[in-house]
């Protein structure tokens, strides 16, 4: 790990003087900025039974969906492309040294883009004189709930990229793969097909993933160790095979 | 006195195979310890594979590669630390500059701060990349990417330099200094360079190493390869005169002495021949004074000096034909 640190701060480095990440940073603002004034339209029409923190993110998947794959097809499907891995493998680096370094960049851009959505509630509770709308709560739990998801999501998206050499196969691959476990497990939950008793196991296992289950109980101020080990090993895993599928295509090349 | 050192790199036995198609087929050399060696070869001879799984990037399927006495196979660590490569069309990032490339590179190699700001200095200067320090890398022109590429394999100064055709795509002037940049190596890092370019080859290394099929069809000085390779000299002689008396008046001088060419005779009725003999030493004294005492009349007389390139030529056909031999039939009723 003694590398970890080197490639991490080139990583940032990169991040910081890339116009992109604040191209990045000022669109995803803009478009949380459209989200949460349309949630504080609805507040001035009516009284409504929940915090606005709690709908701003329940609504996390709509960024998800765009953001983690722009923010994660790059980091290794470039490196592919342009061969530049194969001087950075002939390093005394290891390949998990590299993936981690990327992982942690791509992670911290991620946290630090919604930590800037902060701004909103501040703004908020500056300027409201209702001090109802702000309820530290489901705030507190909603920015636990982003950065705990967003470790398996932006593993989901580290995993994706090694996995191609093309970007654009790297972010729709990546897109998939999160639909599939957002969506796709919460219309598997709400399937009658699996309410046979032979399949009480899969069903379990399908409440256990999911995701919209876990934000629930998070913005309630529970945070369940099993919610916990869901998204770290998750995460592990998401890394452990992006791991090997650099590893693989450096055999197979 | 002491055992003498290991040579910088040994390959025994080397065996590479992509999805059933064989890439390096039982490789073996072994290169001494400061010496410049080249490897040439025609497209897909295994150059490329081998550079590779030298430097631990590619797995071979069997046999041994040891860099300064370290298996790569068993000690890729180790060897990361012994050598500086760069790899085919030289990649490198687009978005940085020089020195911060070279700032990174050289703490990925393990060089401490203190002593990498004067050391990237050094390259920088030797490299004649001084000017561009502080431009980006992806806004160079070509000759200074591969300078760059160059600057960063030598930066950590690592016994052993493997760079997989470090001059292709550059003009004239630019491969004299990078040629320069190589020689002063020579003696302190022991490289080893692949080329197409033969003339290149044959100026800087001491060695050259010509692998066909995955096999080294030849190795050996350049002077050496010629003399093993060709195994004979050539001489062009223009000259008038009964044509016809030539053959056993150059079997009495040399009995290896042949006439393998013969032009036109020209408007004033001169014949440019060519002449190939197996003997090594110079005949051409003796050769023109029995053109004149049996009355022909020379124009000139000249040895030719094979290139490097008729050298590679001829090894790589040699290859060919060893490996085609039972198919000659057939291909000769083809053709």
């Amino acid at each position: 790990m003694k590398h970890f640190l080197t490639l991490l701060s080139h990583e940032l480095r990169m991040l910081l003087v890339s116009p992109s990440t604040y191209i990045a940073g000022t669109a995803f603002l803009f478009f949380m900025g459209f989200i949460f004034t349309g949630i504080l339209e609805n507040y001035t029409k009516a009284a409504q039974d929940v915090s606005p923190a709690h709908v701003f993110f329940q609504l996390f998947w709509l960024p998800v969906f765009f953001m983690v794959p722009l923010l994660t097809m790059k980091c290794l499907a470039e490196e592919r492309r342009l061969g530049t891995i194969e001087t950075l493998l002939t390093t005394p680096v290891t390949t998990t040294e590299v993936v981690l370094g990327k992982y942690t960049a791509a992670y911290a851009l991620y946290l630090s883009l919604w930590g800037a959505t902060g701004g909103f509630f501040y703004i908020l509770k500056r300027f409201s004189s209702d001090p109802r709308l702000i309820d530290s709560g489901p705030l507190i739990g909603g920015y636990v709930f982003i950065a705990v998801s967003g470790l398996l999501f932006v593993a989901i998206g580290v995993f994706a990229s090694s996995l191609s050499r093309n970007q654009a196969v790297a972010g729709i691959l990546c897109f998939v793969m999160l639909a599939g476990l957002i969506v796709g497990v919460r219309w598997l939950g709400e399937a009658s097909f699996l309410n046979r008793d032979m399949l009480a196991p899969a069903k379990a296992a399908v409440e256990y993933a999911q995701i919209f289950a876990h934000y629930e109980d998070f913005t309630r101020g529970v945070i369940d160790a099993r919610h916990l080990l869901f998204y770290f090993s998750g995460t592990a895993l998401a890394l452990i095979f992006s791991i090997l599928s650099v590893e693989a295509k450096q055999i197979h090349a | 006195m002491s055992a003498p050192p290991t040579p910088a790199i040994e390959v025994d036995h080397l065996v590479k195979t992509y999805a059933g198609m064989t890439a390096v087929a039982d490789l073996s050399f072994s290169v001494a310890r400061g010496e410049i060696i080249g490897f040439l070869g025609p497209n897909g001879a295994g150059k490329s594979t081998t550079m590779r799984i030298l430097t631990g990037y590619l797995p071979a399927n069997s046999g041994t590669v040891r860099i300064c006495g370290h298996s790569v196979a068993t000690e890729p660590d180790a060897v990361k630390r012994l050598i500086g490569y760069m790899p085919e069309n030289n990649p490198l990032p687009e978005d940085m500059r020089v020195s911060e490339y070279l700032y990174f590179r050289g703490r990925l190699k393990e060089i401490t701060r203190r002593k990498l700001s004067p050391r990237i200095d050094e390259v920088l200067e030797l490299c004649d990349l001084k000017r561009v320090r502080h431009k980006i890398i992806g806004q160079l022109s070509k000759g200074y990417r591969q300078r760059v590429g160059i600057a960063e394999a030598i930066l950590a100064e690592p016994p052993v330099i493997i760079m997989d055709e470090p001059t292709i795509g550059l003009d004239p002037h630019q491969i004299l200094i990078v040629r320069d940049l190589i020689a002063g190596l020579r003696g302190r890092m022991t490289v080893i360079i692949s080329s197409h370019i033969l003339p290149e080859i044959e100026m800087t290394c001491d060695r050259v190493l010509i692998i066909n099929r995955g096999r080294v069809v030849a190795q050996g000085s350049p002077a050496d390869l010629r003399r093993e390779v060709l195994g004979r000299t050539t001489y062009q002689l223009i000259t008038t005169g009964s044509i016809d008396a030539l053959p056993a008046l150059l079997t009495a001088i040399e009995p290896s002495l042949k006439i393998t060419a013969t032009s036109e005779p020209d408007a004033s009725g001169f014949v440019t021949l060519g002449l190939s003999t197996e003997r090594t030493e110079e005949i051409g004294e003796p050769l023109l004074q029995s053109l004149i005492t049996h009355g022909f009349r020379v124009r000139a007389l000249s040895r030719a000096q094979p290139t490097l390139e008729d050298v590679f030529l001829a090894a790589t056909r040699r290859s060919w034909d060893a490996k085609l031999a039972p198919l000659t039939n057939n291909v000769g009723a083809v053709t």
